[in-house]
């Protein structure tokens, strides 16, 4: 930032949760946030101020607002800062954007407990009526200190943008030059939500500014934690367990100890470290690497394909206690009274992240603190780990954020920090920490396997009056996200999970349980439409009737994709309903299947109901980007293990999809005036089940094993 | 050992071990971080540079078979971020994470180098070799067609 002008004007927002919480009533008050030049570029000195600080405006005009989320891909560093921009009336082109630090205290997510974590597309959403309230208290501000300056009433005074104007005067003022002169109030205004913008005054909000970070991203500049050099930096690798828990028994360590380069090794409980003076030493170091590992962890002998076949005998077995999801009316009444009733197992496989850039970080551990570059969604847990691991005190581990390679939920845990910051102590140096594709899939923690027992009961007219619905697998939330169906008007439903441990790692998936849970459910409620003779737009809407706003998003599809006029040329047409994340997601699409048994996606057709969309072009990217991986993880994507090791290694035999297997994709937004809901995720639960939908119109026949391989269909088409 | 070869239009030398592969020469010894390592078996194309001219994926590609050879990364693509693809990149909103992208225009540059008109099933054959986890194929395909059609 420009430091030629001493003067600035910062401001921000409240600093604890106490405070946050007054501001959940109907009035709102502020703590004071503003301060002359409360950031500097070499050394933030809000730390002893205690003061928040989202945005500076220097005396050149130049507006800093601070992003508190990480960057994977997702546009919320762009997003975030339009928020705030629209309410204080900046002009976009006058604002820079710049990670704020890693405080949660300042720039936690509001609505997710003031927590800097960047998961379940709750960023925008989360951030939205914090951000909008500082801007709109920002302009007060500006436009108080101008009314008192020109000594008029504050209501003669508008802003355009970074300006105000009193036009009966024809006085207009830039927001530069008022930072020259503005008071700090000692307490920030009450804000209101009336003195908010009206959505239908926005002018960046719901218009489209381009993404502040993709021309970085298009010459090679744009740095991830894989770029970072620093003076005296080494090289780190590890051999993990290929059994989790697995502990290492014995190495060739005086061999790899003499290896050209290398420094030294580190004995972890799960593996072994090298580090080296060089990427291409160590790399070599690993190829010479040799260890014997220990018996004896929970998932040794395990076999994923095993106790997959081995879950349909779980439900009602008494061998595993069902956990209640949620449970309403009396199902095992209504089964008894149902006109007909249906059941029917649905399994899915593992999944592996493979976000395209491998975990990785770089530590420095010095004897005065202790400095982590990494791309996190959890950065403040990226701080406390370290810190716990090396018994040092929090304050001395600053954090840089770097732009992830994507995340998708495997970024959200520090274990690859955590790492990196074992080897520097050893050496004593910054260390560049690297996972080859082997390590990252192979020591990758999953979406879990499941399998899914449905039950339902319809009484004579065709309607739905019974649900049970049993998830069975190792997993706990990470299963039983998706699994309810609070749109769908069934009266009596249960809901259950039978959970077992497997000592497999397993984790959050770009939207997590509902990728198979809403797979599951569609899949099956077609079957059930098919059986009784109902289009399956027909039986949604049933289903939908007291549902209006997800009536809408359905009703809205089906017109998008002319579900009306079917095609019948060797292609079908499946449909799909599901909610995450707060927002509703509908979806069409056309497929044909070929005589190797493999399904072509020829189009898709997808409408989400998110709320206010602050910036349709990304968010309509990140629909389509959730619907290509939501293809992949249905067409192709499968982890396995043997022996409690898991069998893939690369791209080779754990295949992603590529160009040629994308449809054309057409996505539309429900224009909407209600607060921004999820954008990220909603695209991936409507996947499986519409692939499957089409299938099933297609065949006559049911796909119920999640990734839907060639094989699988060849199967079922007998 | 030194290796002499043509790094983004200049002469350069550097000592490391012949079997060293080109994409960390690149990253780590030169330092030009925009080629980026995602699989090191030739599966992801994350790391495709040219290598006189053709797309090539550097983590295949040891050292000993770059000697005199010209390399080009997506730093010597073009001066300042203006070629024709990098800008449709940029007004077609195409990259989310970004970290692909380097190798997805390297790869499309290299086709559009020789030829100038492919059709869409030859653009699509020639990038199905990239893979982008976060699902941009479509918009790299609208890129690459904005190009082609603006001659």
């Amino acid at each position: 930032m420009n430091r030629k002008e001493t003067r600035a004007l910062t401001a921000g927002l409240p600093l604890n949760r106490r405070e946050f919480l007054k501001t959940t009533g109907a009035g709102l008050t502020f703590a004071v946030v503003l301060g002359p030049a409360a950031f500097s570029a070499a050394k933030p000195s809000y730390q002893e101020s205690s003061i928040g600080a989202w945005v500076t405006i220097d005396t050149d005009g130049g507006i800093l607002i601070l992003n508190p989320a990480a960057e994977m891909g997702q546009g919320s560093m762009t997003a975030l800062p339009v928020i705030l921009a629209e309410e204080m009336d900046a002009d976009w082109n006058d604002v820079r954007i710049e990670n704020s630090p890693i405080e949660p205290e300042l720039y936690g997510n509001a609505s997710f407990r003031m927590i800097m974590l960047t998961v379940g597309s709750f960023t925008v959403s989360g951030y939205f009526d914090q951000l909008r309230m500082a801007g709109a208290q920002i302009r007060r501000v500006l436009m108080d200190s101008v009314a008192r300056e020109w000594n008029v009433p504050r209501a003669e005074l508008h802003s355009e943008p970074s300006a105000i104007v009193h036009s009966s005067s024809n006085r207009r003022i830039t927001y530069g030059e008022i930072a020259a002169f503005a008071e700090s109030p000692s307490e920030l205004p009450d804000i209101s939500e009336s003195d908010l913008k009206d959505p239908e005054s926005f002018r960046l909000i719901g218009r489209s500014v381009p993404r502040r970070d993709i021309p970085a991203k298009t010459n090679g500049t744009a740095t991830y934690a894989m770029d970072i050099h620093v003076p005296g930096m080494v090289y780190g690798m590890i051999q993990r367990s290929p059994v989790h828990d697995g502990r290492p028994a014995s190495y060739n360590k005086a061999e790899i100890q003499s290896l050209p380069g290398v420094l030294t090794t580190v004995e972890l409980d799960y593996g072994i470290g090298i580090v080296a003076e060089t990427i291409h030493d160590v790399l070599k170091a690993r190829n010479v690497l040799k260890i014997d590992w220990a018996r004896g962890a929970q998932a040794d002998g395990f076999n994923s394909r095993d106790s997959q076949a081995e879950y349909a005998e779980i439900p009602g077995s008494g061998r595993v206690e069902p956990r209640s999801v949620t449970h309403t009316g009396d199902v095992p009444r209504a089964m008894r009274r149902a006109a007909k009733t249906y059941s029917a197992d649905y399994l899915s496989d593992h999944v592996y992240h493979a976000q395209m850039e491998p975990l990785n970080s770089v530590v420095s551990v010095t004897d005065s603190g202790v400095e982590v570059w990494a791309g996190s969604q959890a950065p403040y847990n990226v701080r406390t780990s370290v810190a716990r691991v090396l018994d040092v005190p929090l304050e001395n581990v600053v954090m840089h954020q770097c732009y992830l390679g994507g995340g998708f939920g495997r970024r959200s845990v520090s274990d690859y920090v955590v790492e990196a910051a074992h080897l520097s102590k050893a050496v004593k140096k910054p260390v560049k920490l690297i996972w080859t594709r082997p390590d990252d899939l192979q020591y990758g923690q999953f979406r879990p396997m499941n399998l899914q027992r449905m039950e339902a009961g319809v009484d004579a007219n065709g309607t739905l009056t019974a649900w049970f619905h049993c998830i069975v697998g190792d997993g706990g939330g990470l299963l039983t996200s998706g699994a309810r169906i609070p749109f769908y008007g069934i009266p009596n439903q249960n809901i259950e999970l039978c959970s077992m441990s497997h000592g497999v790692r397993l984790k959050h998936w770009r939207a997590v349980g509902h990728g198979f849970n809403k797979y599951a459910i569609e899949a099956f409620l077609d079957e059930i439409a098919q059986d009784q003779g109902i289009d399956p737009l027909e039986m949604r809407r049933n289903l939908l009737k007291d549902s209006p706003r997800a009536l809408k998003v359905v009703e809205a599809v089906a017109e998008m994709a002319d579900w009306g006029q079917k095609p019948t040329n060797g292609r079908a047409f499946g449909m799909a309903f599901a909610e995450r994340s707060h927002s509703l997601a509908a979806a069409v699409c056309e497929i044909s299947v070929d005589s190797d048994g493999q399904i072509h996606v020829h189009r898709f057709w997808c409408t989400v109901d998110g709320g206010i969309i602050v910036q349709p072009e990304n968010a309509s990217a990140q629909i389509e980007g959730a619907i290509v991986l939501g293809l992949s993880s249905t067409l192709l994507e499968s982890i396995t293990l043997s022996d409690g090791s898991v069998d893939q290694s690369n791209f080779h035999d754990y295949k992603l999809i590529r160009m040629s297997q994308v449809p054309e994709i057409n996505v539309s937004f429900i224009s909407s005036k209600e607060r921004p809901s999820g954008i990220g995720e909603p695209g991936v639960p409507v996947v499986g089940g519409a692939v499957a939908n089409a299938f099933l119109a297609l065949t006559k026949k049911p796909l119920r094993h999640m990734p839907f391989t060639p094989e699988r269909v060849l199967e079922v088409l007998g | 050992m030194a290796i002499e070869f043509t790094l983004n239009g200049k002469p350069v030398s550097v000592d490391v071990p012949s079997d060293a592969l080109l994409l960390w020469v690149l990253r780590e010894d030169f330092r030009l971080t925009g080629t980026k390592y995602g699989c090191g078996r030739g599966q992801c194309g994350s790391c495709t540079v040219h290598i006189d001219g053709q797309a090539r994926f550097s983590c295949r590609s040891p050292m000993s078979a770059i000697e005199g050879k010209s390399v080009t990364t997506i730093e010597g693509l073009s001066p300042d971020g203006s070629h024709p693809l990098q800008k449709a990149w940029i007004s077609g909103q195409v990259p989310q994470c970004g970290y692909c992208q380097s190798g997805q225009i390297m790869r499309a540059a290299a086709l559009l180098q020789e030829n100038s008109s492919p059709t869409h099933e030859e653009i699509v054959t020639h990038m199905d070799p990239v893979l982008c986890r976060c699902g941009t194929y479509n918009r790299i395909l609208r890129a690459i067609e904005s190009v082609i059609e603006q001659g």
